[in-house]
């Protein structure tokens, strides 16, 4: 998109999408189909820009697996979960002397899709042709194990010490699972949404002044919902 | 017994059990016994607070383990309850040597959500100040590597240096160490008057910079027979630990995310180089790392002949509302691949942030390289890998 000039009218949110067309991820998703077969349960391409797998939870060592010796994946990039649910403390930013709101938290998934509230997801790295991919996983609610992927790639052992920590997801086969960052008695799993902000829970944060329009700043309401 | 005889007598006696222990391999008088060593977490090899507990052998390490945590700050958390302007101050604390750097991919991972591409004047001026800060913190680097080996002289020329270099940021951004000067959309500011060529003065001075840590260190006997050899990490290693940056490198992997994927930023409107080295040990590492500040140096000196003119901002809402989806953008920052996987939600904050610091991966493989050296090669295998505290903790 090319820079706009100040006295350019047109809204650089409104303008119409160009049609992208990404031949190398195009043919490598086909490529990760034909590997995987039933394995692969969804996948997500946004040309030019990136791509996204969610595996079947039985099978997400050997496709992990199958990606790194098939297709080249030999960069460890990251391992993280992420909790869908919407934080039931908002961004911790109610008046502690009224009643809590009432939220919305159903469990929505994002690019993938997804069943469950819990989701792991790694990134590895093709490190010839410099593309990589996203893999995500469901982790099932009442009983968060994975198998541990630390034999597959070495450097998947302490992120999965991080993520265990972080949001109590069990690695099955995992030689160490001690805490990285809190202490071993601490209780809790932190990123996860329904561990609140402490800092927030006790003092009310100012900095929701920071989010206000500006006095005389010329910008309406309405041009900023578009 | 006379005198004689006895004397002879241990002599041989002890001759014996040298010879059965040389040949057996076994101390059979001396016998060692495990010891654990722990180093830090106040330790100068540390860059912050990182503790190493190596459990020894003689002066052999049998087993190594970095103990994290001490400088957890949980910006993943924090990240949840605040917008996203608000953000920027906060990544710009993890590697704070290089804050500038940290800002941007999460900056472009917004402005991906939101379809913005910041105008070509404020992309270049964005490269500037990234590989203004890559100089900063790398030649920080290059001056405490002598400190680790016991060299003194190297630091105060890095600190001098660097001075130069913080001197600009702070006179383009007002911060010296955190700048928290990019926007979603461009940037704060203009740059002021006066500063491309206090710029290019400076950059002359870092080049020199360089040449004499190349004669002062690396062509010094005692550092390469220090940093030769020791501490190899091979391709594949490095690979799958997932190290970045100048690590991987220097394993002979020939990538570099500034020339390898196409970002809105300037790296391409510049002509450099590379570099890569064999040898994958902690001398290569280092000689990575000197020939980048270099190649950072002439970026810089390039871009600035070449800024364009125009807007350094471009049109966004005053509030800032990120649709919903999710992006990934990493950098080749001065540590290595810095990261931030975002997911929004279409609020004013994001729904969840991973940040992927590359000193988190660089330290994981640590284990792996120092088991088996000996004790005062941990300290320049932990020096050649660089890492910042507050990079692995975050």
């Amino acid at each position: 998109m090319p820079a706009l000039l100040p006295n350019e009218k047109e809204n650089p949110l409104s303008s119409a999408p160009e049609v992208i067309t990404d031949v190398a991820r195009e043919s490598l998703l086909a490529e990760i189909t034909a590997a995987l077969g039933d394995r692969l349960a969804a996948s997500h391409l946004r040309p030019a820009d990136d791509l996204w797998l969610r595996v079947h939870t039985d099978a997400w060592k050997s496709s992990i697996r199958t990606l790194r010796d098939t297709l080249g994946f030999h960069y460890f990039c990251f391992l993280s979960a992420i909790d869908w649910m919407p934080s039931p403390f908002g961004r911790g930013e109610d008046d502690p002397t009224e009643p809590t709101p009432v939220r919305d938290t159903t469990i929505r998934s994002g690019y993938a899709g997804g069943a469950t509230r819990m989701q792991v997801f790694v990134r590895i790295v093709n490190p010839v042709t410099h593309i990589g991919v996203t893999i995500k996983v469901d982790v099932d609610d009442a009983k968060p194990v994975l198998e541990s992927l630390h034999d597959v790639y070495a450097g998947a052992n302490w992120h999965e010490r991080e993520t265990h920590e972080m949001f109590g997801i069990n690695f099955d086969g995992h030689p160490d699972l001690r805490n990285m960052y809190l202490p071993m008695d601490f209780e809790g799993h932190p990123l996860r949404k329904d561990f609140p902000l402490l800092a927030r829970m006790i003092k009310p944060w100012p900095g929701i002044v920071d989010v206000e329009p500006l006095p005389g700043g010329g910008v309406d309401e309405s041009a900023d919902e578009a | 017994m006379s005198l004689t005889d006895r004397l002879l007598g241990d002599r041989q006696r002890l001759a014996y059990i040298a010879s059965q222990a040389a040949d057996s391999r076994l101390n059979v008088e001396l016998e060692t016994e495990g010891m654990t060593l722990n180093i830090g977490p106040q330790h100068p090899a540390t860059h912050g607070t990182l503790r190493i507990i190596a459990r020894l052998d003689g002066e052999q390490v049998v087993w190594a383990e970095p103990s994290c945590g001490y400088m957890h700050r949980g910006y993943e958390k924090l990240a949840e309850v605040r917008t996203y302007p608000q953000v920027t101050s906060l990544v710009n604390r993890i590697d704070w040597l290089g804050s500038f750097a940290n800002e941007v991919p999460f900056i472009l991972a917004a402005e991906k959500l939101m379809g913005v591409e910041a105008p070509a004047r404020s992309q270049h001026i964005r490269t500037i100040l990234f590989e203004l800060s890559r100089i900063a913190n790398v030649s920080l680097f290059l001056g405490d590597l002598g400190v680790q080996m016991g060299a003194i002289t190297p630091v105060f020329f890095a600190f001098r240096d660097r001075e130069y270099v913080l001197n600009l940021i702070e006179g383009a951004t007002g911060g010296r160490f955190h700048p928290n000067f990019d926007r979603i959309g461009g940037l704060k500011d203009d740059l002021p008057k006066g500063w491309i060529a206090e710029t290019k003065a400076v950059m002359k001075k870092l080049r020199k910079f360089c040449d004499q840590i190349d004669d002062l260190l690396f062509g010094n006997e005692i550092f390469q027979a220090r940093m030769r050899g020791i501490g190899v990490i091979p391709r594949d290693v490095a690979l799958q630990y997932g190290l970045s940056g100048a690590n991987l490198r220097a394993s002979g992997v020939d990538w570099d995310l500034r020339r390898d994927q196409s970002l809105p930023m300037a790296w391409n409107k510049a002509d450099w180089k590379v570099w890569t080295h064999p040898d994958g040990d902690s001398y290569a590492r280092c000689w990575v790392r000197l020939q980048e500040t270099r190649e950072s140096t002439k970026i810089v000196d390039q871009l600035l002949d070449t800024i364009p003119s125009g807007p350094i901002m471009a049109k966004v809402p005053k509030i800032i509302k990120v649709p919903e989806g999710e992006a990934w953008v990493s950098t080749e920052n001065p540590l290595g691949e810095m990261g931030y996987y975002v997911v929004s939600r279409g609020e004013l904050g994001p729904f969840r942030v991973k940040i992927r610091s590359a000193s988190f991966n660089n330290m994981s493989v640590a284990p792996w390289a120092l088991r088996g050296v000996y004790v005062p090669d941990i300290v320049t295998i932990l020096a050649s890998l660089y890492f910042i505290l507050g990079d692995i903790d975050r």
